[in-house]
């Protein structure tokens, strides 16, 4: 039997096409893919991410014994600060993809991928030193507000300055009348807001979000649109383009690796890695003939496999079939060509800049 | 429109095809619970006029954003029509899968077959059983 987020009743409701994800019950579209993908594009979208989990660290202690976990440095932000960072195992690939949240240095939240609640939780158990973790993943709900009306919404719902709210940063307050972590994150690569608040009070800040968001045309969104933004942006899906066996410098995750800071798990395998020179690589393409990538085709270059796609769409603001892929170093230069077979079919694809869609 | 949309003229398959019957002719298409199901259709792929199929036979794909769906003919024969239109314009098949989202015509070597397909009331119940 799946699990069901509080919000169940109401995807419903919606008439929402349901379907099995990571064992949850989740609404995959409501009314279509392309409509909820431009919604959020151009006006703003709510996502259910309930099935996500939570994990706290509080005590003395609490950042060192974080940061010696993760791949990024929470040493380096503030409190009120959230960091995107690896949960890296000892060859430096992923366990999971990660945000921390920094309220103090005595109190850290991460936020892990739902696929994983489970892993990710016994892993942090067995290699924690010194404050142990506290599994809270049944404690909150998280909606995703995302698009460029996004922050207008939150705001007329919140006594709380939302401008005041950068990037990759958070806030305790109200919206809707129902007490939240209000972080201006998101994996669509439009502006907005992750919204956690407890479970019993998700149902009361989803219709207020989707009443108020009339005026700004608000669209419940489901996976299915949450997976095409996702993709034009090249954020990587774990299970797809990251995972126990891909390293986070072969994902082009170097970013949030610091390798300069003190002792973190994968780090002298990754400090090696980049010593040795990096060998394969995870690359944004389009296809340049006609199909859709989709996450298993294999990857050739003159006939030969040299690599794998691990997700793959049509863009619908992009409108191209795009995907991303891992392949040897010397394929990974924009501009480089490579087939992809499709049906038995080599395709031809370029290399080209991430992430796919930019900004107007 | 509910997935109760099932035109009474028309023969059925498992796999969510329709069949209309012109002759010893069959237009092919898919069903409007099957475009229902897909979602947004961005892709097809379709066989060339003069192929021949035989019954079951995959002879394209329609993929939406998120999924590849396999078309299977529902008679033997040869291709002599396909809708070219479809490749730039594949919303057609969401839009009006019925009339301007048929996909081939097929030329029966058999049709006998035609039988073998399922009427409006089976494949109803097929939907209502799924």
């Amino acid at each position: 039997m799946a699990r069901r987020t509080p919000l169940n009743d109401a995807h419903r409701a919606l008439g929402a096409r349901m379907v099995d994800f990571a064992g949850w019950d989740m609404p995959v579209q409501y009314t279509s893919v392309i409509a909820e993908h431009e919604a959020v594009r151009n006006h703003v979208g709510l996502f259910d991410v309930s099935h996500m989990g939570e994990v706290e660290f509080t005590g003395p202690g609490a950042l060192e014994t974080v940061n010696a976990l993760i791949s990024n440095d929470l040493a380096r932000i503030s409190d009120g600060q959230a960091v995107y960072a690896g949960l890296l195992n000892e060859q430096g690939g992923f366990v999971d993809d990660i945000v921390a949240y920094r309220f103090s240095p005595e109190r850290i939240l991460i936020c892990v991928n739902a696929s994983n609640r489970d892993k990710d939780f016994a892993w942090m158990k067995e290699h924690a030193r010194g404050v142990t973790p506290v599994d809270r993943g049944d404690d909150f709900a998280q909606i995703a507000v995302q698009g460029p009306k996004a922050a207008g919404l939150v705001q007329r719902l919140t006594k709380t300055d939302t401008s005041k709210i950068g990037t990759y940063r958070f806030a305790e307050g109200e919206v809707a009348g129902v007490g939240a972590i209000i972080s201006r994150t998101g994996y669509t690569g439009e502006d907005g807001f992750e919204l956690y608040c407890a479970p019993g009070d998700a149902v009361a800040l989803w219709n207020a979000l989707l009443t108020e968001g009339q005026q700004d045309g608000v669209k419940a969104c489901g996976l299915a649109s949450r997976d095409s933004l996702r993709t034009e942006m090249k954020y990587a899906l774990y299970g797809n383009d990251i995972d126990d066996s891909h390293t986070a410098l072969e994902a082009g995750l170097g970013w949030i690796v610091k390798l300069d800071k003190a002792g973190f798990i994968g780090k002298d395998a990754l400090v090696a890695q980049k010593a040795a020179g990096v060998k394969r690589k995870l690359v944004g393409f389009e296809l340049t003939g006609p199909g859709i990538p989709r996450h298993g085709y294999p990857i050739h270059k003159e006939g030969k496999p040299v690599g794998e796609v691990t997700s793959g769409t049509m863009g619908p603001t992009v409108k191209k079939p795009i995907g991303i892929g891992y392949v040897p170093a010397e394929l990974a230069a924009e501009g480089s060509t490579f087939d992809v077979e499709i049906r038995g079919r080599a395709v031809p694809a370029v290399v080209v800049k991430t992430p796919f869609h930019k900004k107007p | 429109m509910s997935d109760q949309n099932i035109p009474g003229n028309l023969k059925y398959t498992n796999e969510h095809e329709w069949a209309r019957v012109e002759g010893n002719k069959v237009v092919v298409g898919i069903t409007h619970h099957a475009q229902a199901t897909l979602g947004d259709v961005v892709y097809v792929e379709l066989p060339k006029v003069g192929a021949t199929l035989d019954q079951g036979d995959e002879f394209g794909t329609v993929e939406s954003v998120k999924a590849v769906s396999e078309l299977f003919s529902p008679v033997s024969g040869k291709v002599v029509k396909v809708n070219d239109a479809l490749t730039e314009s594949p919303e057609t098949l969401n839009e009006d899968p019925y009339g301007e989202g048929w996909i081939l015509e097929i030329e029966l070597s058999d049709t006998s077959q035609v039988s073998e397909l399922l009427d409006a009331a089976a494949y109803g119940n097929l939907l209502k059983n799924a």
